[in-house]
C-alpha cells in the first residue's frame, strides 16, 4: 500500500501527512508540477496555504499539473483524502460538493475538537470509533453546500469552531472514494504530540486498499 | 519624510550628528555622494551599529560547552546532541508595529525566520513577547493587540512554522510604544550551519527572492532609531509589507541550496537591505563586494540607486556562489519559483562599490561602513528617588483578591491569543501552549528541546539590576518545570532613549543583572538584539529586557506539565521563597506605580539547587506536575495548576507567606506521589473539584476557570 502526498508551493502539513501515512504504509511526496502519480494506491492532499491561497483558498492549486492526474485517479475510483487546504482544493476541483467560507469569527483558530463519526462504513472511517478527538487549525473552514451532501464527520455538540452548516466537519462524494475534512488527522497519530484518533483514518484507508487490491 | 534633501544639513535629516558627519569626511577624505550618504546613515544608525550598547554588551558571558555559533552571526546556535544544532534568536519590531501593527508584527516574524534559515537551520518554532498599553481602558491598545496577534498568526501560520509560546502584558508605559519581540528556533545538522562571511574574490554574489521596491526605505534610521512622536502615521510607508508565501518558497529554496552544498555563504536582507547585507558579508570575510544595481529586479520603475541600496523589501537573501555552481543554484531556485539574479561579485578591494550598469555611483571602504561608526559610552545617572515608600496593600478576603487577579489582563488565560496561532504544524509539539511552563519540541532521537521567553518590565522598573536578574531566573525556572537543562540564551533589550541619563542607568544596571544571572546559572548568551528609543511624548517604556532560553531534556515522553494530575497526589513548595509586593500584580491592581526599590534578595545557591531538584525530579518522571511561582504569587500559581489539571486541591498555606506576593523564578508548586516529594515542603493534596485553603478560601475550579478564561477574551 503506497500513499502519495501532494506537495504544492505553500503546502505546510505535507511532511506531517507523509509521516502519518508512513505509520501505516509506504508514502511518497508528489510534486505539484509533475503529472505522474508514481503508482500510488491513494492520494493525500495536505494542509497549508497552496500558492499562498492567493485569489481564493485552493483556487490556484486546482490547476496544478498533478491535479489533472488526481482528478482522473478519483474518477477511476482511487481513494483521495483532502485535509484542510486539501479539502478546499478538492471542492475547487469539483471532486467534492460545496465550498469553504471564512470562519464566522473571521479568525484563525487552532484547537483540539471532538468529532462525531456519522458514517462508520466508509473507506476512510470504518476503523473509527463513534467519537474522535483531533485538532483543527484554519481561517476558512465554514462548510457550506446548497445541496444535500454525504457527511462523514460532524463537530460534537458545542464544538463547532467555524460556524459550518449543520456542524459539518468532513464530507465524501457520491461514489464515496473522495473525502475532505477540515480537522487534521495527521496531527493525531502519536501519543507524544496529541491523541492517536487520526491514525484510524489512515488505517481505514490502508485496509480498504489492501482488501480491494487482493479482491 | 524624504530621504533626499539638498540642504547642507541633509546628514541630520538622515539621523547623523554633525560630529559623526565630520568623522565620515575625515575617513573618506571627501564628501559622500547621495548614494554613499544614504548607505552610511543607515549603517551608522543605532539599529545597525549598536553605538550606544555595543560596549555594554561585552559584559555578557558568551562561552559555553554547547555553543556552536555565538553573537555576531545571524543567529546563535547550540549543540543539542545526535549531530543536531538548534539556532535561535529574538528580535524586536516595535516601532513598525506601533505604526502599522499587522504588517509590523508579520514582518517581525518574517525577519527572524530569515535570520534562522540564513545560518542553515530549518525554522521549527516561533515565540513572541508582546507589550501594549492598558487594553481595558485603551481602544488603541486593543486595536494594536488584535492586529499584532493577527499579523504574527498570518505569517507564522502561512509559512508552516508553529508558534509554540510567548507572553503578553499590559502597562500604561507601552501605550504609545508597544513592544513586539519575535523569537525563532531552527534545527540543523551541524554540517549545514552556515556563516555569513563572504570569501573568494571572483565569486558571484546572487540576490534571491522578492523584487525590490520602495518599501521600508530608511526604516532602520527613521523608525527604529528615533523616538515615536506626532504624525507617525506619515511613516507608514517606512513599514515593510510581508508575503509569507514568498518566504516559504525562499526558505525551502535556501535550505535545499545549503543541503546540496552549493553556497559559500548566505545572509538575509534585513534593516538597511542590500547595504548592510553586503557590508556585513564583506566585513566578516575581509573582502570587498561590487554590486551592479542595474541588475537588481525591481518592483517599480524609476528607483534611484540609493533607494535600491537601502530598500527594506522583505523576503530577500544574498548569497555568495563560486562561478561554476551558479547554474546549479539558478536551477534549484527555478524549481522553488524563487527569483535568483547574479548582481555582483566578491573582490579583494575591501570596498563596497555600487555600480549602475557598470558606472560607479558609490564607493565606500567596508571599514568605514562597518567599523568606523563611533561607539558611545553611556552617561548613567541614578534617578533621584522622590517617591514615598509604598503603602501596604489593604487586607481583603482571599476569594475576592484571587478572582480579581485571575481575571486581570496580565494574568488571565492566554488562550484567546494562542488559539490564533498554529502551534502543532511540523509534528514536534509535545507541550502545547498553556499545558506547561515551557514549550517542548521532540527531536528525532527521543529527546526534546524546551524553550521559554520571558520579561517583566514592571519589576525591572523597580530595580533594573534585580529585575533583569530575575527575568533570567524566571525563564530558567520555566525550563526546569518541563525537566530541561538550559543550553543558551538570547535577549532583546527594549529600552527608552539611552542619551537620557536615567535610561542609560537602567540599561547599564539591567545588562549587569543579566550578566550576573547568566554567570550564576552557567547559561551563555549566544545572540540578541537591542531596541532603544522606545519613547513617546509621554516618556520612556518600562525598561524591558526580554530573554529566551533554549534547553534540552533527555526524554520527550517525560516532559513536565503544569496542571495537577491525580487525585490524592501531594502538593509541595520547592525552593526558598521570600516574596514581596515590590512591583507585584496585586500592587498594580491597587493602583501603585512601580517605585524604585529592591526586589526580594536572591540566594543564588538556593535557587540553583531548587531548579536542579525540580528539573531532575521532572526529567526522571517522579513528579506529576511542576509550575513556577510567578506573577500573582503562590495562590495564583495553585489556581493555575487546578485550572490546567481540571481538578481541585486542599491547601494549608505555609506560615508567614503572603499568598499574592512575588519573587519570580525562585520557587515552584510541584505535585506527585508523597514519596517523590522528599526534600520539598508539602502544603496540601490534589483532589475534588474545589480549591480550598484551610479556613480562608473555598472556590469551585469551574469558577476559577471561567474567571481566568474571561479576562483577556473580552479584550481581543
Amino acid at each position: 500500500m503506497k500513499f502519495g502526498v501532494v506537495q504544492f508551493p505553500g503546502s505546510c502539513d505535507d511532511h506531517d501527512a507523509l509521516g502519518a501515512c508512513e505509520r501505516v504504509g509506504e508514502a511518497v511526496l508528489l510534486w505539484h508540477a509533475d503529472p505522474e502519480l508514481h503508482g500510488v494506491d491513494a492520494v493525500v492532499i495536505p494542509g497549508g496555504f497552496s500558492y499562498g491561497d492567493y485569489l481564493r483558498v485552493g483556487a490556484i492549486a486546482r490547476f496544478a499539473p498533478v491535479m489533472e492526474s488526481v482528478i482522473e485517479f478519483a474518477r477511476g475510483g482511487g481513494l483521495v483524502l483532502g485535509i484542510c487546504n486539501g479539502f478546499q482544493v478538492l471542492c475547487e476541483a469539483g471532486l467534492l460538493p460545496g465550498a469553504l467560507l471564512p470562519n464566522t469569527s473571521l479568525r484563525f483558530v487552532c484547537r483540539q475538537v471532538r468529532l462525531g463519526v456519522v458514517d462508520r462504513e466508509s473507506p476512510f472511517t470504518h476503523r473509527c470509533p463513534e467519537e474522535i478527538s483531533i485538532p483543527v487549525k484554519h481561517t476558512t473552514g465554514r462548510y457550506y453546500s446548497p445541496e444535500p451532501v454525504r457527511v462523514l464527520l460532524r463537530y460534537a455538540h458545542g464544538e463547532n469552531p467555524n460556524g459550518s452548516q449543520d456542524d459539518i466537519a468532513g464530507v465524501t462524494n457520491a461514489a464515496g472514494n473522495v473525502f475532505g475534512l477540515m480537522p487534521h488527522p495527521e496531527h493525531a497519530v502519536d501519543p507524544l504530540t496529541g491523541s492517536t484518533d487520526g491514525l484510524r483514518i489512515f488505517e481505514s484507508m490502508r485496509e480498504y486498499v489492501d482488501s480491494h487490491v487482493l479482491a | 519624510m524624504s530621504i533626499v534633501t539638498s540642504s547642507l544639513s541633509r546628514h541630520r535629516q538622515l539621523g547623523l550628528t554633525d560630529p559623526e558627519y565630520e568623522l565620515i569626511l575625515d575617513a573618506m577624505g571627501r564628501e559622500p555622494n547621495q548614494v554613499e550618504l544614504a548607505m552610511l546613515s543607515l549603517m551608522w544608525s543605532e539599529h545597525c551599529a549598536y553605538k550606544h550598547s555595543r560596549r555594554l554588551l561585552r559584559r555578557l558571558p558568551t562561552e559555553g560547552p554547547c555553543v556552536l555559533l555565538g553573537p555576531g552571526e545571524n543567529a546563535g546556535a547550540v549543540d543539542v546532541g545526535d549531530g543536531l544544532a538548534v539556532a535561535f534568536k529574538v528580535e524586536s519590531h516595535n516601532h513598525p508595529s506601533a505604526v502599522e501593527p499587522f504588517q509590523g508584527a508579520a514582518t517581525g516574524v518574517g525577519g527572524i525566520l530569515r535570520d534562522v534559515f540564513a545560518v542553515g537551520a530549518r525554522p521549527i518554532a516561533v515565540l513572541d513577547s508582546l507589550r501594549f498599553g492598558e487594553a481595558e481602558r485603551s481602544q488603541r491598545s486593543r486595536y494594536l493587540l488584535e492586529r499584532a496577534v493577527a499579523g504574527i498568526g498570518h505569517y507564522g501560520n502561512s509559512i508552516g512554522v508553529p508558534t509554540v509560546g510567548g507572553e503578553v502584558y499590559f502597562e500604561d508605559s507601552y501605550e504609545q510604544n508597544c513592544l513586539v519581540n519575535a523569537m525563532c528556533l531552527g534545527l540543523a545538522p551541524h554540517g549545514r550551519l552556515t556563516r555569513s562571511a563572504a570569501a573568494g574574490p571572483g565569486n558571484v554574489v546572487v540576490l534571491l527572492g522578492a523584487l525590490t521596491g520602495r518599501d521600508g526605505i530608511g526604516g532602520a534610521s527613521v523608525l527604529a532609531s528615533a523616538e515615536l512622536g506626532e504624525g507617525d502615521e506619515a511613516k507608514r510607508p517606512s513599514v515593510q509589507i510581508g508575503d509569507p508565501f514568498a518566504e516559504k518558497k525562499l526558505m525551502e529554496c535556501c535550505l535545499e541550496l545549503l543541503d546540496r552544498d552549493l553556497l559559500v555563504s548566505l545572509q538575509d536582507l534585513g534593516a538597511a537591505g542590500l547595504t548592510s547585507s553586503a557590508a556585513e558579508m564583506a566585513s566578516k570575510g575581509g573582502v570587498g563586494i561590487d554590486l551592479d544595481i542595474s541588475r537588481v529586479p525591481l518592483r517599480e520603475e524609476g528607483m534611484e540607486p540609493f533607494e535600491i541600496m537601502v530598500s527594506e523589501s522583505q523576503e530577500r537573501m544574498l548569497c555568495v556562489v563560486s562561478p561554476e555552481r551558479v547554474g546549479a543554484v539558478l536551477e534549484v531556485c527555478e524549481r522553488w519559483e524563487t527569483l535568483a539574479t547574479p548582481i555582483g561579485s566578491v573582490t579583494a578591494s575591501g570596498h563596497i562599490r555600487v555600480l549602475d550598469a557598470g558606472i560607479v555611483v558609490g564607493d565606500l571602504p567596508v571599514e568605514v561602513l562597518v567599523d568606523a561608526c563611533p561607539l558611545y559610552d553611556l552617561e548613567p545617572e541614578v534617578p533621584a528617588s522622590s517617591a514615598p515608600a509604598p503603602e501596604a496593600i489593604p487586607e481583603a478576603p482571599l476569594r475576592e483578591t484571587l478572582l480579581m487577579l485571575l481575571r486581570s489582563p496580565n494574568l488571565a488565560s492566554r488562550e484567546p491569543v494562542f488559539e490564533q496561532y498554529d502551534s502543532i504544524v511540523q509534528s514536534r509539539t509535545v507541550r502545547r501552549p498553556a499545558s506547561a511552563d515551557a514549550a517542548v519540541l521532540a527531536l528525532p532521537d527521543g529527546s526534546a528541546i524546551a524553550v521559554s521567553i520571558d520579561g517583566n518590565g514592571r519589576r525591572v522598573a523597580c530595580d533594573p539590576r534585580g529585575g533583569a536578574f530575575e527575568v533570567v531566573l524566571e525563564c530558567a525556572a520555566n525550563l526546569a518545570c518541563v525537566g530541561a537543562t538550559p543550553l543558551g540564551l538570547t535577549n532583546c533589550l527594549n529600552f527608552g532613549n539611552p542619551e537620557k541619563p536615567h535610561v542609560a542607568w537602567q540599561l547599564v544596571e539591567a545588562v549587569a543583572g543579566l550578566a550576573e544571572a547568566c554567570e550564576a546559572l552557567g547559561i551563555p548568551v549566544v545572540g540578541g538584539n537591542v531596541s532603544l528609543y522606545n519613547e513617546a511624548p509621554g516618556g520612556p517604556i518600562f525598561p524591558t529586557p526580554v530573554v529566551g532560553i533554549v534547553g534540552k531534556l533527555p526524554d520527550a515522553s517525560r516532559a513536565g506539565r503544569l496542571g495537577f494530575l491525580a487525585d490524592g497526589d501531594a502538593i509541595a513548595l520547592a525552593g526558598a521563597f521570600n516574596p514581596s509586593h515590590a512591583g507585584s500584580e496585586l500592587s498594580k491592581l491597587h493602583g501603585r506605580t512601580p517605585t524604585a526599590g529592591p526586589l526580594p534578595a536572591v540566594d543564588v545557591a538556593a535557587v540553583r539547587e531548587a531548579h536542579a531538584a525540580v528539573r531532575e525530579a521532572v526529567a526522571s518522571g517522579a513528579l506529576h506536575s511542576a509550575h513556577d511561582i510567578a506573577e500573582g504569587g503562590l495562590l495564583v500559581a495553585l489556581a493555575e495548576c487546578c485550572i490546567a489539571g481540571e481538578i481541585g486541591a486542599r491547601i494549608e498555606l505555609p506560615a508567614g507567606v503572603d499568598p499574592f506576593a512575588e519573587a519570580l523564578g525562585r520557587a515552584f508548586v510541584v505535585s506527585g506521589p508523597e514519596h517523590a516529594l522528599e526534600g520539598f515542603t508539602v502544603i496540601g493534596r490534589v483532589g475534588g473539584e474545589r480549591l480550598e485553603v484551610a479556613g480562608q478560601l473555598d472556590l469551585p475550579v469551574s469558577e476559577l476557570r471561567d474567571t481566568h478564561a474571561r479576562g483577556l477574551a473580552q479584550l481581543v
